[in-house]
């Protein structure tokens, strides 16, 4: 560094502890919470410090004994919802961005600019904003209640097309003329040489899309009434609906943990490249 | 671009765009022209009559005062989720820059919070925060603050944009701390040698260096808090009390899917597309002029 400060570094360091310690305390409110019974927020203070009841609290709400979470599905079913929603939604986003990307940088043919456009428009489209016309698409379409209506109509995506695009782009032309000289053809020179270098992009791309799926709120709460079809996310606020008072919080905050887990899993595993793919955003 | 050296099939690029295509115009592009239809439309709740009627929602809605403290809640929401969410971001990432030891653990424990779920976040507050039994209003009361978010709306307000904030804390600092760490070394150390002060040197040197970084975050804030907080508000406060923290796109879902008024909640979503699409604008013309530094 430029200079030597020692006050300045304990300065830093202590600021840091404390943004960590903000940062953190739901969690810790949320981990206490949930080893507790819920006796403890009834009246006064909520406990501050680890119950007897996390065993117990996990195992009830992961198998759903006595319907503790309001519904007849448990959450181990709903986790499971969760995951298959955010693996296809991620996969799926993946696949047809790479497929699209590939013909918009490798080809010509008429009206690419209209659909690179079109796929353009996406982004400027969130479900936030149509809700209820979409709900009406899917609805004719017959897929309401189904894993089809909670992945398909998410998957589209242009921000995940113009990564790809930015980065085969940057892949040096005479890698796609040795392979046509070598006698490749479009679908072989993707296979073999275009997949293996988008290795990297794809695993950052992952990680970002597996949270975005997992955490889908309003899309589940629309089209599903079927309550095989909910996801783990949703299910906290129906718990949170049971009026003040009356509120499980020891089982949502359980519930809370393990909605929680796997993307926080999945973050803090692929942190490197969850960390390169987010900031490749802005470019 | 990849101009002399392209494949010359003419085929298989439809192949390769279809499946993006069809998703694109059967549910963004189709649902959307649908928005459009009906914000002209007013329909009875049971389908019985329909009639054209121009401009007549948007008149509705525009005279509307709900709506507009719909946008004033809206507009003081996003700024203060921004705001926050950005300030103290930069705040730990200016400290993290420059922290030798220790500089990896910092990282993965501030960044976890990008895997929660806006509707996870807002829970989690939302206890912390319960007047009766909550840890903050407790240690509020020790101060003699009375705090209940359930009737107070500067309080409700407060916890949303709190949640919302938290949530959004780890994204915001990754970005400035990639924005710090490429500024080049020996600018501040010129500005050492000169005898400035580390704070002066981060006024004067490094924070006009990272506008281009706070700029796109500032707009990426914006939309997270305009579009992506729906389940804060749904899961807490459902939009009130009364109507203090009604956002946008809270009352879309709610005039549309609990009001059924469907000419109405068209109506509001071409107006959210108009948003959206000028603050796509405003991001990508940053993008371009970034591009030619």
């Amino acid at each position: 560094m430029v200079e030597n400060r020692p006050w300045l570094t304990v300065t830093r360091h202590l600021v840091l502890i404390l943004g960590v310690f903000i940062i953190g305390f739901p969690i810790w409110i949320a981990l206490v919470a949930s080893t507790n019974s819920s006796s403890e927020f009834v009246s006064g203070l909520m406990p501050l410090w680890f119950g007897e009841e996390g065993f117990g609290n996990f195992r009830r709400v992961l198998a759903n004994e006595e319907r503790v979470l309001g519904v007849s599905v448990s959450a181990s079913w709903m986790m499971w919802n969760s995951f298959i929603m955010a693996m296809v939604i991620a996969v799926g986003k993946i696949v047809i961005s790479i497929m699209s990307a590939y013909a918009i940088v490798y080809f010509r043919f008429p009206f690419r600019k209209t659909c690179f456009w079109l796929i353009f428009l996406t982004l400027m489209l969130p479900v936030e904003v149509r809700i209820l016309p979409t709900y009406e698409v899917v609805a004719s379409l017959g897929m309401l209640n189904s894993y089809a209506g909670l992945t398909i109509p998410l998957i589209a995506s242009a921000t995940a097309t113009f990564l790809f695009r930015q980065f085969f782009m940057s892949v040096p032309s005479s890698l796609m003329e040795a392979a046509r000289i070598d006698g490749a053809g479009p679908l072989k020179f993707f296979k073999d040489i275009l997949l293996p270098l988008s290795v990297n992009n794809i695993a950052a791309l992952f990680v970002i899309l597996f949270i975005y799926g997992w955490n889908q709120y309003l899309w589940p709460l629309l089209i599903t009434t079927d309550e095989d079809y909910y996801t783990i996310v949703m299910v906290i606020k129906r718990l949170m609906s049971a009026g003040e008072g009356n509120i499980p919080w020891n089982i949502i905050m359980t519930t809370t943990i393990l909605a929680m887990l796997p993307p926080v899993i999945v973050v803090l595993g692929m942190q490197k490249l969850f960390v390169k793919g987010l900031i490749e955003q802005e470019k | 671009m990849h101009d002399n050296a392209v494949f010359s099939h003419k085929v298989l690029p439809f192949f390769l765009l279809a499946p993006q295509l069809i998703i694109t115009l059967v549910f963004f592009i189709w649902p959307a022209g649908q928005a459009l239809y009906q914000s002209f439309l007013i329909e009875d709740a049971f389908g019985f009559s329909v009639e054209f009627v121009w401009f007549e929602n948007f008149i509705y809605l525009l005279e509307d005062p709900e709506y507009w403290n719909s946008v004033r809640v809206t507009f003081v929401f996003s700024a203060m989720v921004a705001l926050v969410g950005m300030i103290l971001a930069l705040l730990l990432a200016a400290m993290a820059d420059r922290v030798v030891k220790g500089a990896s653990a910092y990282k993965t424990l501030l960044i976890w919070p990008y895997a929660v779920a806006p509707v996870v976040a807002a829970v989690l507050w939302w206890l912390m925060f319960n007047p009766s039994m909550g840890v903050l209003p407790f240690w509020m009361d020790a101060f003699g603050y009375d705090w209940n978010h359930y009737v107070n709306s500067g309080e409700a307000m407060t916890v949303v944009v709190i949640a919302s904030a938290w949530k959004q804390i780890s994204y915001n600092f990754l970005f400035f701390l990639a924005g710090l760490q490429a500024i080049p070394r020996s600018l501040i150390e010129a500005a050492a040698i000169d005898g400035a002060s580390p704070f002066k040197r981060f006024w004067q040197i490094v924070f006009p260096l990272l506008s281009p970084t706070a700029f796109f975050l500032l707009v990426v804030n914006i939309v997270y808090a305009f579009f992506e907080t729906f389940g804060v508000i749904h899961a807490t406060t459902l939009g009130g009390p009364g109507s203090s923290t009604k956002t946008l796109v809270y009352k879309v879902y709610e005039d549309g899917f609990v009001g059924l008024d469907l000419g109405g909640s068209a109506a509001q979503s071409v107006i959210l597309m108009i948003i959206v699409i000028t603050l796509t604008v405003v991001q990508f013309r940053y993008v371009e002029k970034k591009v030619q530094y």
